[in-house]
């Protein structure tokens, strides 16, 4: 076995065609441009076939992973697609965007001694390909049960709740506060890494299946979740993600030109600012950038401040480079785009002008001491190491909490200590009657993926509610 | 779409009023809370308070300022067509008390947004003096609206066309020297608010003002709309959009609207340019 996975980690991967580092930085179209059926085919023969993969284990979905790989290496692409959609209701998504060296390519055995199977690739391959060529043909639905179900808000996991739910004959609507359904997916990761048509595509799909989706609807404000159940609906899923900037709460943050990356990515994603003015919605123009944090965030907001012509754009983070939470391959493409990375750097305060600009900050060199709760060193800093970095935008991108708008105007479902909804991990019961709860609500900023297998687990639990009763 | 069911023009064309339909919003807004609209696809989303609501017949009445590109192109919408986006009611509502004696002062497009608040304070047995201004008088905007919100009404012109000669905080020192005034409701452009503030100060008068920083989604989610109040940030969409007059750093708000200036000056200037060759 171990001989035959060092053969093929020999083999060596299949690699994703890419825009050129130096154009792409300046454009927003996506960067990997995708395999072609020769492509996936030869990177499908890679795979060990594995009879206890590993690679499953890694994914939080449990996708069958070798099942797919084999029918694309049998070039059936459309028993692929079917056999993903088991398990992952938006591959397109996932396939781009999951963490996979540390999740499902992470545990994947050929990747012990080279290159693990492309399974990112392949699974964006699959849904890319039917998109393209697929029949369009919907899945059947069962015989509708006359059961109303609420979906509040519509990122990845409420979609997932909501497409579940359909093909079990419920009746379901989604509340979406934004004018636009997609959550994170279409506010926050910008087009070169999540073309926003592949979005519009699934909620689509959705709304073929049945859905209705209402935009403009803030739940908590336009309707409460009482009025919802008095509206007659049976059962609410809330998966309203994790919606509240933190900021560093240093000195000068009110400058003009310090942003939230929610703001920034808002800005530029969902009202499309990077087209202004042919849209009407400004965005800054940083000649020179600063970013602060180290997360897919940070990495989406430079990236994209590249791409909006900055001359200068630097991601400055307190740890070091083995602590930077951003998928390895965002890291990667934006030092290939020419960010800079200001390692083990912390802001201290920010420096302004008389009109209340911007124009620099002040930074700590930090050096890693002892590890702390979260198991990684802590950074401390170096006394009297204090240097000015020149900068006229800066994009703050130190995480996000739970946005107590909703939550606030219902007290009777509990919350942790920092705002998010306490629910049952197994099925996502909160400990309001008739009411779930999912993805980054619950588990604060995680993954596409995660907010996903949420959304799944509760959907089970709201069709046991709905067929046998709490 | 969101039909707009009745146009007006006031203040010679500078202020426009839209009667909307969204039902939803109507049934559930409060006075001091606001919407935000978006015309089309390629849109802007602007927050604007509802000046007026009717929950019987499920409409929403907004009232601004033709200021730039977005009210501009709002300016523009007929009755019959509408806005593509409404989202609502956002902010928090105002807290509506009897106090006792009240005087609300509104300056510009304030007017608009102080009305409903206006009346709401006077509804639940407040004595409510209310001093209004604009420019001229060709500029006032809904006198009739506030006599009928108010007990007594008082009017400024800058240039003395008509009522008093002079602005709003003039007449508001003098009312405030009546003696016994428990709150003072302050809405209208930043410097306004910032010298009634200053005024209501030396009075030891509790002052409430309505803040209108640029906003993103409305909902807390961008921060876009922070705001110094006493010293600590504030998002005005959901903490606000009122506040404590005496504690809000007026100079940060005003530098902080002007942050894309030179942005919206351009983009205004093009849409009037390829409006008016049409
Ligand atoms: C810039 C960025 C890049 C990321 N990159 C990656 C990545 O590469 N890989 C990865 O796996 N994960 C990534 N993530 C994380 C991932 O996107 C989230 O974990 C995931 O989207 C969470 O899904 P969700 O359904 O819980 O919530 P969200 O996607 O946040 O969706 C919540 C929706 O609810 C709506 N809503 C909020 N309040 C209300 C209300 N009161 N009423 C109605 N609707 C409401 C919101 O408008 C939103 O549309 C990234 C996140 C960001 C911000
Ligand atoms: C909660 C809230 C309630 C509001 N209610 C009303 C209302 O009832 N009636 C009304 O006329 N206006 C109101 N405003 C102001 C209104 O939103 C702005 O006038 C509008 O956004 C300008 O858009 P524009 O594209 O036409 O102009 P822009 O081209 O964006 O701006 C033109 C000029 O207006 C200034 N400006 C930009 N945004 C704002 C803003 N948010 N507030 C004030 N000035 C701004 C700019 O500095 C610029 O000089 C409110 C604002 C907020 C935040
Ligand atoms: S869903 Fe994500 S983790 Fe699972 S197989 Fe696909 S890419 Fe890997
Ligand atoms: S992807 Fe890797 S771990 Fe999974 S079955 Fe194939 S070779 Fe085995
Ligand atoms: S407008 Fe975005 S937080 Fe207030």
């Amino acid at each position: 076995m171990s001989e035959t996975a060092g053969k093929k980690a020999q083999i060596g991967r299949v690699a994703m065609p890419e825009q050129e580092a130096k154009i792409r930085a300046r454009n927003f179209l996506e960067v990997p441009t995708g395999y072609t059926v020769k492509m996936a085919q030869e990177e499908a023969s890679r795979c060990l076939q594995c009879k206890k993969p590993g690679c499953v284990e890694g994914c939080p979905v449990g996708v069958d992973i070798p099942g797919f790989i084999d029918l694309i290496a049998q070039g059936d692409m459309t028993g692929a697609i079917r056999n993903l959609w088991g398990k992952n209701a938006l591959p397109a998504v996932c396939g781009r965007v999951c963490p996979q060296e540390v999740q499902c390519e992470g545990k994947c055995i050929v990747g012990k001694k080279g290159d693990p199977v492309a399974i990112g690739n392949l699974e964006r391959f699959c849904a890319d390909y039917e998109r393209e060529h697929g029949t369009g043909e919907l899945p059947p639905t069962a015989s509708a049960t006359g059961k109303r179900v609420a979906v509040v808000g519509s990122g990845p996991s409420g979609l997932t709740v909501a497409g579940d739910l359909i093909i079990k004959g419920h009746d379901v609507t989604i509340f979406e506060a934004f004018h636009k359904p997609g959550g994170v997916l279409v506010y926050g990761i910008p087009e070169f890494r999540l073309p926003k048509a592949i979005v519009a595509q699934e909620v689509n799909f959705l709304e073929r299946l049945g859905v209705n989706v209402q935009c403009n609807a803030v739940v908590g404000r336009t309707v409460s979740l009482d009025e919802l159940f008095e509206e007659g609906y049976d059962a609410i899923y809330v998966g309203v993600g994790a919606g509240l900037p933190k900021f560093m709460n240093i000195p000068g943050e009110n400058y003009v030109g310090i942003l939230s990356a929610n703001e920034y990515l808002t800005r530029a994603n969902l009202m499309k600012a990077y087209k202004y003015p042919e849209v009407d919605t400004p965005i800054p123009l940083g000649k020179n950038v600063v970013v602060l944090g180290a997360g897919n965030v940070a990495m989406d907001s430079a990236r994209t401040a590249m791409r909006l012509g900055a001359e200068s754009v630097k991601i400055v983070y307190r740890r070091s480079r083995d602590e930077m939470p951003a998928r390895s391959a965002e890291i990667h493409h934006a030092e290939e785009e020419g960010i800079e990375l200001f390692l083990l750097t912390n802001p201290t305060r920010y420096i302004g002008n008389a009109n209340g600009r911007l124009t620099g900050m002040e930074c700590l060199r930090m050096e890693l001491g002892e590890p702390d709760a979260s198991g990684r060193r802590r950074p401390v800093a170096v006394k009297g190491s204090e240097f000015e970095i020149t900068c006229d935008l800066c994009i703050v991108a130190v995480g996000s909490g739970a946005n107590p708008l909703l939550t606030s105007e219902t007290p009777d479902m509990k919350l942790n200590k920092w705002g998010n909804v306490h629910a049952d991990e197994k099925n996502g019961k909160t400990t309001k009657p008739r009411v779930w709860a999912g993805g980054d609500i619950v588990t604060g900023a995680a993954t596409v993926i995660l907010a996903m297998g949420a959304g799944r687990a509760a959907a089970n639990s709201i069709h046991d509610y709905l067929t046998l009763g709490w | 779409m969101f039909k707009i069911v009745k146009r007006q023009e006031m203040s010679q064309g500078t202020v426009i009023l839209n009667e909307i339909e969204a039902p939803l919003i109507a049934k559930k807004a409060k006075p001091g809370q606001f919407v935000i609209l978006k015309a089309n696809e390629t849109g802007e989303r602007i927050p604007l308070t509802m000046a007026d609501t009717n929950p019987a017949k499920g409409t929403i009445t907004i009232i601004y300022m033709v200021v730039g590109k977005s009210t501009a192109l709002f300016k523009d919408l007929k009755v019959g067509e509408g806005y593509q986006d409404v989202i609502g009611p956002l902010g928090k509502a105002t807290h509506l008390e009897k106090v006792g004696k009240v005087v609300c002062v509104g300056g510009g497009t304030g007017v608009a947004v102080l009305h409903p608040i206006t009346r709401g304070l006077k509804e639940v047995g407040n004595d409510v003096t209310c001093i209004i201004g604009s420019r001229n008088k060709g500029l006032l905007i809904m006198e009739e609206h506030m006599k009928a919100a108010s007990h007594d009404l008082r009017i400024c012109t800058d240039d003395g066309s008509y009522g008093h000669h002079g602005f709003v905080t003039d007449v508001l020192k003098d009312v405030l020297k009546g003696g016994d005034i428990k709150l003072v409701v302050a809405i209208g452009p930043v410097p306004m608010m910032k010298a009634v503030s200053n005024i209501t100060k030396e009075f030891n008068v509790e002052t409430m003002v309505s803040l209108n920083p640029i906003m993103v989604d409305g909902t807390g989610m961008c921060g876009g709309c922070r705001v110094t109040v006493g010293g600590k940030t504030k998002f005005a969409c959901v903490d606000g959009p009122e506040f404590d007059g005496h504690q809000v750093d007026y100079d940060e708000l005003m530098l902080r609207l002007r942050a894309y200036q030179e942005e919206e000056r351009k983009c205004h200037q093009d849409y009037c340019t390829i409006r008016d060759a049409k």
